[in-house]
């Protein structure tokens, strides 16, 4: 008997389609059935599956299970743990593709347990070798990759973004097959009471931006002239922000210094944290500043394509391999010139103005 | 809640940051070469995870709370952080003596670190707020905390969060509100009536407390017996196999530019951005 796959989504918070990182999933989920002869599910969780079912209806699944209605709409452990179990335990599936999004991220692990499974999360690659399933993924914080087997199944794998190229085909009418579940009273004891920006004079948060922008520690130390610059510091990278689209990371020093009543960035809190401590995020490029490119920084950096730095100090950690280019340079200066140069390109030419 | 909390931490071990990691291969599968010479710090959001415990427990009306600190480690490893740690607030170790590898199984982990909550004499389910990092500098799974949830059957988990606050509310009855991060820098915000809760920490808003040797002095009366008592356990694989681990090969040809003008250094970024 051939091997069964699921893929297992949660609608988007639009509500009307899934997130990016799912139609990624699913073109993995596709190779791999086609790798190993296998019959694919697809599981849908949602207040209202059927617009997000239309996207996938055309990628050739056998069936379309889904767990909707109110209870389901937001992102509650009790809630989606029953809902997602409830889909597993329909498929039979033995092995669960899902997005690493922060709502299955919460949940899956969790899920493995009730299903007597096993589950490994933050996977970069999934390939069949002779018939056995090979995943990838980073330990100690993406500093060592390991190619990982398991024997147990179900075998719940989460994948990261970026990792694979996104399926895409044309909505359709999709025939779903929808699952009862009934939620035990202990399952709908938290409410989500809905979502809450950070205490930021702006977003600076951009996922989908083709560019991160890291500031080291370096923008709050003294300057040349013996005195720190911390308002200067602030303008120069939120005009910066502004004109580039670019999304902000810090170094840990940098974001630590908000706890520490040192003077800081206003703007930059630990959600910006990225490195060995903070996130991994993944965007084609990477600019840091102010930021000495040592093991823990880089660590932030590892899913970032094209990397510059600039930096006062031409034998810091990212003349070492790390950055495409070194810039040996005040970083108030560059960004200053870079600044006005953006700004005068979008005056002369408002569609050169750079997009997230 | 008159009656304050019991706060059960899960935290454990792992290299300082700043050393090298090299894989190598053990028996058992893949380890870091010189894994025991390597310093150890707690791992990071565990840390913040233990430092808001204290700070929750100290709050609690009644103060009669209680912070415990389940660490799975090898015992000499573990007391080494422990000179450090002990310093910074209030708790009771329970200790673990088995492998912190960032390669165990999480699975292995939270079934040793389950058990270790259940055996704590006294606790009072009613009032177990279970506290965790979200994810490890090891393991980097972000798996454990659940599972050890579902273990205990708790069910109001919460993940990567930054905040609780005790809501005071009319009826004053002890619901948490939780913050957790999701995509794009955001926060969900839940209530959640009380405990039994499980919070996975992401880095919350507290500051690393200062070293008190008073603190350290009164935990280590309890630390060392602890450690001398805790037993050796094996870490079941899991049916988890490795079948290759290594550090990324990536080395990139660095163009170090210097004495380039301000002005020339911008206009190549802004080229080089826009393409």
């Amino acid at each position: 008997m051939s091997q069964s796959i699921l893929f297992l989504a949660h609608v988007s918070e639009a509500g009307n389609s899934l997130p990016k990182v799912s139609y990624e999933v699913l073109g993995a989920a596709l190779k791999l059935t086609k790798q190993l002869g296998a019959r694919l599910t697809i599981g849908l969780i949602g207040a209202d599956v059927t617009a997000a079912a239309e996207t996938v209806a055309a990628a050739g699944a056998e069936r379309i299970l889904a767990v909707a209605g109110p209870d389901f709409a937001s992102a509650r452990y009790g809630s989606d743990a029953a809902a997602a179990e409830a889909l597993c335990r329909a498929a039979g599936a033995e092995l669960i593709l899902a997005p690493a999004t922060s709502r299955f991220m919460r949940v899956l692990a969790g899920v493995a347990h009730r299903l007597n499974g096993c589950v490994d999360t933050h996977v970069t690659s999934l390939e069949s070798v002779s018939g056995e399933v090979r995943a990838t993924r980073w330990h100690y914080r993406q500093r060592i990759e390991a190619v990982i087997t398991r024997d147990a199944r179900p075998w719940i794998v989460l994948l990261e973004s970026g990792c694979e190229a996104a399926w895409t085909g044309q909505s359709g009418a999709a025939k779903v097959e929808e699952i009862p579940v009934t939620l035990a009273q202990a399952a709908t004891r938290t409410v989500v009471s809905g979502v809450r920006a950070p205490k930021s004079d702006a977003q600076t948060i951009r996922p989908d931006a083709n560019l991160l922008f890291v500031a080291g520690a370096g923008w709050t130390k003294k300057q040349a002239d013996g005195k720190t610059h911390i308002d200067q510091a602030e303008t120069l990278i939120l005009e910066f922000l502004r004109a580039s689209g670019a999304s902000l990371g810090g170094s840990k020093s940098l974001v630590d210094q908000t706890g520490e009543s040192q003077a800081v960035l206003g703007f930059m809190t630990h959600l910006n944290q990225v490195g060995q401590t903070g996130s991994t995020p993944r965007h084609p490029k990477g600019l840091s500043t102010c930021c000495h490119g040592e093991e823990p920084h880089v660590v932030g950096w590892r899913f970032i394509n094209e990397r510059r730095a600039v930096n006062l100090d031409p034998n810091c950690g990212w003349a070492r391999g790390k950055a495409d280019v070194l810039y040996v340079a005040d970083a108030f200066e560059v960004l200053a010139k870079l600044n006005a140069l953006l700004a005068q390109r979008s005056r002369t030419s408002p569609e050169a103005i750079l997009q997230t | 809640m008159t009656n304050g909390y019991h706060i059960v931490v899960c935290g454990s071990i792992v290299p300082d940051p700043l050393q090298t990691l090299e894989p190598v291969q053990s028996p058992t599968g893949p380890a870091l070469k010189n894994e025991m010479m390597l310093p150890a710090v707690l791992d990071p959001w565990a840390a913040h995870a233990l430092y808001e415990a204290a700070n929750l427990a100290s709050k609690a009306a009644g103060s009669n709370s209680k912070v415990w600190l389940v660490s799975v480690g090898p015992k000499a490893k573990l007391q080494q952080v422990m000179m450090t740690i002990a310093q910074k607030v209030s708790f009771e170790l329970v200790p673990v003596d088995s492998s912190a590898s960032g390669f165990a199984d999480a699975h292995a982990t939270a079934a040793l670190l389950a058990d270790a909550i259940q055996s704590i004499p006294g606790l009072d389910r009613s009032r177990l707020l279970v506290f965790g990092g979200w994810e490890s500098a090891s393991r980097g799974a972000g798996a454990t905390m659940q599972l050890v949830g579902e273990r205990l059957e708790i069910l109001d988990q919460f993940q990567g969060v930054d905040q609780i606050r005790v809501l005071d509310n009319a009826q004053a009855d002890g619901s948490f509100e939780v913050l957790e991060r999701i995509e794009g820098g955001r926060h969900q915000v839940s209530v959640c009536p009380g405990p039994p809760a499980l919070f996975g920490w992401a880095t919350g808003n507290l500051p690393e407390p200062r070293n008190n040797p008073q603190v350290g002095m009164a935990n280590m009366r309890t630390v060392m017996p602890a450690l001398q008592r805790a037993k050796s356990v094996p870490l079941p694989a899991g049916g988890l196999h490795f079948l290759g681990a290594s550090p990324p090969k990536q080395q990139r040809q660095t163009r170090v530019v210097k004495d380039l003008p301000a002005e020339q250094i911008a206009r190549e970024i802004a080229e080089w951005v826009g393409k």
